[in-house]
């Protein structure tokens, strides 16, 4: 890195902050603020796979909360039959994310704009209906996991600070992942196609073709959040996949800074916290958040990340 | 006489009870620089945009290099040797000048399903954006991006991201338009340099630069070619002169 920046400082201290926590967590006895952050960094890790269609791709996904329910459903349900193995839950969580990925993706690029956005939120709430008619694997009211993966004695999931960071690594490895692919050719074309798709057909690229391919991979990065979210929360329920669960990614990545690589993780840090805080102080604390995520809107186009960027700048 | 590098025959295409297109036919040679003109909807850029595959015309056919081309997608007659420019501008405003010109060499040199390397630190893809801005004389403008760069310049970078896919033919959605007297004069100097390495058809109203380039002239009216040319038949064409250049002080002027 050259020179010094403040979106950088706030980038490098946040990411130091949440390397030492569980040693804060444990010098603390504070337990409950490593379950919390562990739930931060899951989310993060699901809004920064919006962020890479969102942001970089320009694919407004208003569905993005479904691949939390598959990821999650696929861990539940073979516990529940059995396998417990997380050697085969997690490949399959992701292999059964990035199939309903390709398919949504393929019938869902056919629009563009407001229908893009229409038809994920609508194809989200039809795979949260089909989980609330899974009476087998309980229905509404959800479906409880009474073991979590297990890796075979290689990371013992049940312990809180293992498990922590492992959810770490996996936000850390998936933005390092992101970070090559925005610069790659592939990245670089579906920027392009964002930016001015008729130019970039007119140069020579066939464009679905691009977009489906990053819609299936943020879908799989997503799954990955889902497989780890059911284990965190030894449970998994239709309402993951509520509609609300996907705006709450967008408003993350909104917040966070839309196209920035850690944006994201900004975001649903801010975000999850202020949910935390305001829900402790008042009953009403939606009536707080809204106003604020308005204002940050409003004045910091970019979110967080551009309203730093400009501090930068001067 | 050789095939032509581009065939249109009677190219037909209707919005609603207008025939934007009526039955137009026109030859391109290799090598030719085919300018076509005609008052304001006259249907140029209609007749342009079934040429590159945006629109797709209702009845007739276009074949480039003896090739049916009248129905594939416009990135797979670009990836035949198409290239175009736009009428007005359309470029990738948040990316610099040299990525923009460096997608269109990326397009034409292999797939870009590539997901790990970094695509700005490869040489041949970056070598050619900065041959196609040298050539275009913007290469010192290199990293600045589109949207900080003056309308002439993006004119110019139309042009390079066009040259930077190495077309056999160059579709030029009137590339003067917008352009000050001395940025127009300059572009003119820029096609009489290209028009020695591809075929270009050119859709313009700056009469002066059109006279000045063009091997052959077709002039469209209502969507017909009334006349097909060299620039000294045109000129002398009565037809032409009642339905188009006497309205030529209007154009040049306030257009």
């Amino acid at each position: 890195m050259k020179g010094f920046s403040v979106s950088k400082a706030v980038t490098a201290l946040m990411l130091a902050g949440l390397l030492l926590l569980p040693l804060y967590s444990y010098l603390s006895g504070n337990i409950f603020i490593l379950t919390l952050f562990t739930r931060i960094v899951i989310l993060a890790l699901a809004a920064a796979s919006l962020n890479l269609i969102m942001g970089f791709g320009g694919m407004m996904s208003f569905g993005h909360a479904a691949y939390l329910g598959i990821g999650g459903y696929a861990v539940g349900m073979l516990a529940q039959e059995g396998v417990g193995s997380g050697f085969i839950q997690f490949p399959v969580a992701l292999a059964a994310s990035a199939i309903y990925a390709l398919v949504i993706g393929a019938l869902s690029l056919r629009t563009r704009g407001v229908y893009f956005i229409m038809i994920t939120l609508a194809f989200a709430q039809m795979a949260y209906y089909v989980a609330s008619g899974l009476a087998r694997y309980g229905g509404d009211d959800g479906l409880t996991v009474y073991k979590r993966s297990d890796f075979s004695g290689l990371i013992n999931l049940s312990n809180r600070t293992q498990f922590y960071y492992l959810c770490l690594a996996c936000l850390f490895g998936v933005i390092f992942l992101i970070w090559r692919i925005v610069n790659s050719r592939f990245g670089l074309v579906v920027q392009g196609l964002r930016s001015n798709e008729q130019r970039m057909q007119a140069i020579g690229f066939p464009a679905k073709r691009y977009q489906l391919v990053c819609f299936v991979i943020s879908g799989t990065m997503c799954g990955l959040a889902g497989a780890l979210l059911a284990n965190n929360t030894d449970f998994v329920s239709p309402a993951v996949m509520y509609w609300t669960r996907s705006g709450d990614l967008m408003v993350m990545v909104i917040l966070g800074g839309m196209g920035t690589l850690f944006g994201p993780v900004v975001g649903a840090v801010i975000y999850l916290l202020l949910e935390e805080f305001l829900s402790q102080i008042t009953e009403y604390w939606a009536l707080i958040m809204g106003p604020l995520l308005l204002l940050i809107v409003l004045f910091g186009r970019g979110g967080i990340m551009g309203l730093l960027g400009r501090l930068d700048r001067g | 006489m050789a095939d032509p590098l581009l065939r249109v025959e009677k190219l037909v295409r209707r919005f609603g009870g207008i025939t934007a297109t009526d039955n137009v036919s026109l030859d391109v040679a290799a090598g030719e620089l085919h300018a076509i003109i005609g008052p304001n909807g006259a249907g140029k850029t209609t007749l342009i945009s079934q040429l590159t595959g945006h629109l797709q015309p209702h009845s007739g056919s276009v074949s480039l290099g003896g090739r049916d081309i009248t129905y594939l997608p416009a990135y797979r007659r670009c990836a035949l040797g198409l290239a175009r420019s736009f009428q007005i501008t359309s470029l990738l405003l948040d990316f610099t000048a040299a990525d923009n010109v460096a997608l269109a060499a990326q397009a034409h040199a292999g797939h870009s399903f590539r997901f790990f390397a970094n695509a700005r630190k490869e040489k041949g893809l970056r070598d050619a954006a900065r041959a196609a801005l040298d050539r275009v004389g913007l290469l010192d403008r290199a990293d600045v991006l589109v949207s900080r760069l003056s309308h002439g310049e993006r004119r110019q970078i139309e042009l390079a991201v066009a040259l930077a896919s190495k077309p056999k033919l160059l579709l030029l959605d009137e590339p003067m338009a917008g352009l000050g007297v001395t940025e127009s004069q300059g572009m003119v100097k820029l096609l009489q340099e290209l028009r020695k390495e591809v075929s270009i058809v050119l859709v313009e109203h700056d009469m002066p630069a059109v006279f000045a380039l063009a091997d052959r002239i077709s002039v469209l009216v209502y969507g017909r070619v009334i006349a097909s040319g060299d620039p000294a038949a045109i000129r002398a064409n009565e037809d032409v002169k009642r339905a188009y250049l006497g309205d030529q002080h209007v154009v040049t002027h306030h257009g």
